[in-house]
């Protein structure tokens, strides 16, 4: 080996040695391992997924008591709250703020970054036996962007005029002048901060792209690979195509506010549709980005906890990346009522209703994986189960508005806000719950505490429930959604205990979520210690110590089979590791040949 | 036995044989492509829907100049064409040398650009639709209305969004060529200067394109 070999290997492997030398502040700040970096991109969205669920509560006090004064709200500044002798009363500005910020939060700071940052980091390199990520200081400097993005957002609530007002979709050109909304820096940190975190997805995305297709280890084919690990494949496309187009129209609308082009200001000539149809150009695939990954995670969980072979394997991979193509060509169900030729809108009806085509294969891939299944019903499995049934739900519903008929009738309503919280909260975070109490033990080497899980999963669910199963009646009652008193309108005032009801509910939802907290930060320190393989998983991040060392694999790991031969007859065991041999093979590492190193980047 | 059999006659070490820091290049421009098509979209749409806001090709823009400049910025791809060339025959002088002409016609692209801002503004041709007014090269100065607001809000973004990518490519030829200077390079080692190459041909591309619409059409 000569010297210039060696450098190399030690370049690819130093970690190994030199892990217990790094200072604390590249261990825990500006960490290039892709483990830490999945765990700070958890802690940061953990925290805006409080954040984001606190306005909500907000929102949901003067939804539920239209203008009666808030507790608590004296705190808050006057130009949130307009205080009289009995309290403060929410102003309709920051009402609007509270909407526009509550979304813009949640899919962008807490359900993206968990979903991509978290397991996107987390999973790609250790299920597909890589070292760590393609380009590791890019890994770390997506999440340093994030980082600020996420600071500009929140500063926006305390510069003058508050924070962004238009909602999350920022229609223009309600969001291209301040005139409108009463708001011009807040709208514009908000337009800053997307753009920031849009740079940060897009070094992700390249990172996680080039790592799933080069860094496989030996035996890794394509079809051996974990759905998980898929599913984030596929997002990572979506990203790194979809990104850029909003990166390009958040600066248009910038220039529009700051310096004065016209590009959506209808008063110069500019087109107000141009933006709907670049945001939703976007949007569309965002709404894939913010699903697919938490479609993989439940394949997991379920084909792991239901000790069986997922069903269908390839038609889920097939699946994952028809919904990633027919993601593209859907945007305009979400304009059916922003004028429109109604031959187009007919084609995006049939596309959209196209998607529900592999939906439902994954979802009879699901059931069918439970089916008859050995089902350990522990806290992860119910999450996921949770998932696959919320999704229905929210599937279903996502075809009524995909029909244009009825979307005229629903568009703009609470039947709306239901919808997306199916999926997004049904959806998504539960998937989320699952698996972060899934990899907890291989993220910190001790498991969560289980009766505190079932807790949390049966007030979540129930409360859940009752938040945004009554939303559906809200929007067919015509209740508009981002109204900020609809008791002004005689026929929707009869709503209001309704309304009530389903406050309280959000209230006792966020206060149950402190009993995930408790355990979340409880487990990282006192959590019963796990072993390297606690759910007897087949997938490679399993084959290694829980917490993984830096550089994850002693040695290059070999892969023999598919990660889900759950219960395989060709094993003693009910699980069958994809990297034990089979019978007829015994194990020859000495035969494996060096890794074949391409051409050494000389950067 | 061999690795092959050991896992069912896979290939032992899946994924391309393409260096990650090529791959990473490649997927990023693909991520550019859509950034650049998201901007002619719009471009195009605006157009197409108020063609009485945009002037006839050569009557406000000045194509000889820019004509100029779009052969200044090829020249500019061939030397770094050149560069690579020269680092893959181990010749450190000769890739040193035609990085540096790259540097220079690359950062003189910018400087022409720069020029054609301020000749367009002193004649009313701003990106402020509220301060935009009748522009116009070759008419009498009682001559009617050329262009509207969109016109400048569009050539502006579009020729800036370049202009900031070509003084970025710039900005990563001075990293290069300093790198170059060091010695980092050899006939082995040359990934540096290749994915450089790529962005940059990338950003010579774009430009032509930006050329033909902007000013041609």
């Amino acid at each position: 080996m000569s010297t210039i070999e060696q450098e190399m290997v030690h370049a690819t492997e130093g970690g190994h040695h030199d892990h217990h030398e790094l200072p604390f502040i590249r261990k825990y700040i500006f960490s290039t391992d892709h483990k830490m970096i999945a765990k700070q991109f958890m802690f940061v969205s953990l925290f805006f997924l409080v954040i984001g669920g606190l306005l909500a509560t907000m929102m949901r006090w003067q939804l539920g008591w239209p203008s009666e004064p808030m507790p608590g709200g004296m705190m808050l500044p006057d130009a949130m709250m307009a205080p009289t002798p009995n309290g403060a009363i929410m102003l309709p500005e920051f009402y609007n703020s509270l909407v526009t910020m509550h979304g813009t939060i949640m899919i962008f700071f807490a359900i993206m970054p968990l979903l991509v940052g978290l397991f996107g980091n987390l999973l790609i390199p250790l299920q597909i036996g890589a070292e760590d990520m393609a380009f590791p200081r890019l890994n770390m400097i997506s999440f340093w962007l994030a980082v600020p993005a996420g600071i500009l957002m929140l500063s926006s609530f305390a510069v003058e005029g508050g924070a962004a007002g238009a909602g999350w979709t920022s229609y223009a050109p309600l969001s291209a002048s301040g005139e409108w909304t009463g708001v011009y820096l807040g709208q514009q940190l908000w337009l800053v901060s997307l753009t920031i975190l849009g740079f940060s997805s897009l070094v992700g995305a390249v990172n996680y792209i080039t790592t799933v297709i080069n860094m496989r280890a030996p035996g890794m084919t394509w079809f051996r690979m974990p759905l998980a690990t898929w599913a984030l494949f596929v997002t990572a496309i979506l990203i790194l195509l979809a990104i850029p187009v909003l990166a390009g129209a958040l600066i248009m609308l910038l220039f529009d506010q700051t310096i004065g082009t016209g590009f959506f200001r209808p008063e110069v000539g500019g087109e107000p549709l141009l933006w709907q149809h670049l945001f939703w150009f976007f949007g569309h695939p965002e709404v894939y980005i913010l699903i697919l990954p938490a479609m993989g995670i439940a394949s997991e969980v379920l084909s792991n906890r239901a000790r069986k072979p997922i069903f269908g394997y390839h038609s889920m991979v097939l699946a994952i990346i028809g919904i990633g193509f027919l993601g593209w060509i859907v945007w305009g169900h979400h304009m059916f009522m922003s004028g429109m030729n109604p031959l187009l809108g007919t084609s995006f009806m049939i596309s959209t209703m196209a998607i529900a085509v592999p939906s439902a294969i994954k979802t009879f891939n699901w059931l069918a994986t439970v089916w008859k299944g050995d089902l350990h019903l522990d806290s992860p499995m119910l999450y996921a189960l949770a998932f696959v049934s919320m999704f229905i739900i929210g599937g279903l519903s996502g075809i009524f508005m995909a029909s244009t008929p009825v979307d005229i009738y629903i568009h703009d309503t609470y039947f709306i806000v239901a919808h997306i919280h199916y999926v997004l909260f049904g959806g998504s975070l539960f998937a989320i719950f699952a698996g972060i109490t899934f990899w907890f033990p291989k993220m910190f080497g001790r498991m969560m505490n289980e009766t505190l899980n079932k807790v949390h999963f049966g007030l979540t669910i129930v409360l859940y429930n009752l938040v945004f199963w009554p939303m559906h009646n809200l929007g067919l009652q015509g209740m508009m959604r981002r109204i900020y008193d609809f008791t002004q309108y005689e026929y929707l005032a009869p709503l209001q205990p309704m309304n009530q009801f389903i406050s309280i509910s959000v209230f006792l939802l966020v206060a149950a979520q402190s009993v995930y907290a408790f355990n979340f930060f409880w487990s990282i320190f006192r959590g019963e210690k796990a072993s390297n393989n606690p759910w007897d998983s087949n997938t490679l991040e399993w084959t290694v110590p829980s917490p993984p060392p830096h550089g994850n694999f002693p040695e290059m790991p070999v892969v023999y089979r598919g990660p889900y031969e759950y219960s395989s007859p060709e094993s003693e065991t009910d699980f069958y590791p994809q990297t034990t041999p089979p019978p007829s093979k015994p194990p020859v590492q000495a035969l494996i040949p060096e890794p074949v190193t391409p051409t050494p980047e000389g950067f | 036995m061999t690795t092959q059999a050991m896992t069912a006659g896979r290939a032992p070490m899946p994924g391309m044989k393409v260096y990650n820091l090529k791959l990473g290049m490649w997927i990023f421009l693909l991520s550019e492509v859509m950034f650049f098509t998201g901007l002619i979209g719009s471009y195009v749409i605006l157009r197409f829907a108020h063609p009485e806001q945009f002037a006839e090709p050569g009557q406000v823009l000045n194509i000889n100049l820019t004509a100029f400049n779009t052969f200044l910025l090829i020249c500019s791809s061939v030397t770094m064409v050149k560069a690579y060339a020269a680092i893959q025959q181990g010749d450190q002088q000769g890739l040193k040398n035609w990085l540096l002409a790259t540097i220079v016609i690359g950062a003189s692209f910018v400087g022409v650009q720069v020029y054609e801002y301020i000749a367009l503004a002193a004649e009313g041709f701003v990106p402020i639709a509220e301060a935009y007014h009748a522009v116009g090269r070759h008419m009498p100065h009682d001559g009617p209305v050329i262009g509207g607001q969109l016109y400048g809000s569009t050539f502006y973004t579009m020729t800036g969004f370049h202009g900031t990518h070509v003084s970025i490519g710039v900005l990563c030829l001075c990293f290069t060529y300093w790198r170059a200077a060091k010695g980092a390079y050899t006939a082995d080692s040359l990934g540096g200067v290749e994915i450089m190459g790529l962005y940059w041909h990338f950003v010579d591309l774009v430009w032509i394109i930006l050329f033909t619409i902007v000013y041609l059409i």
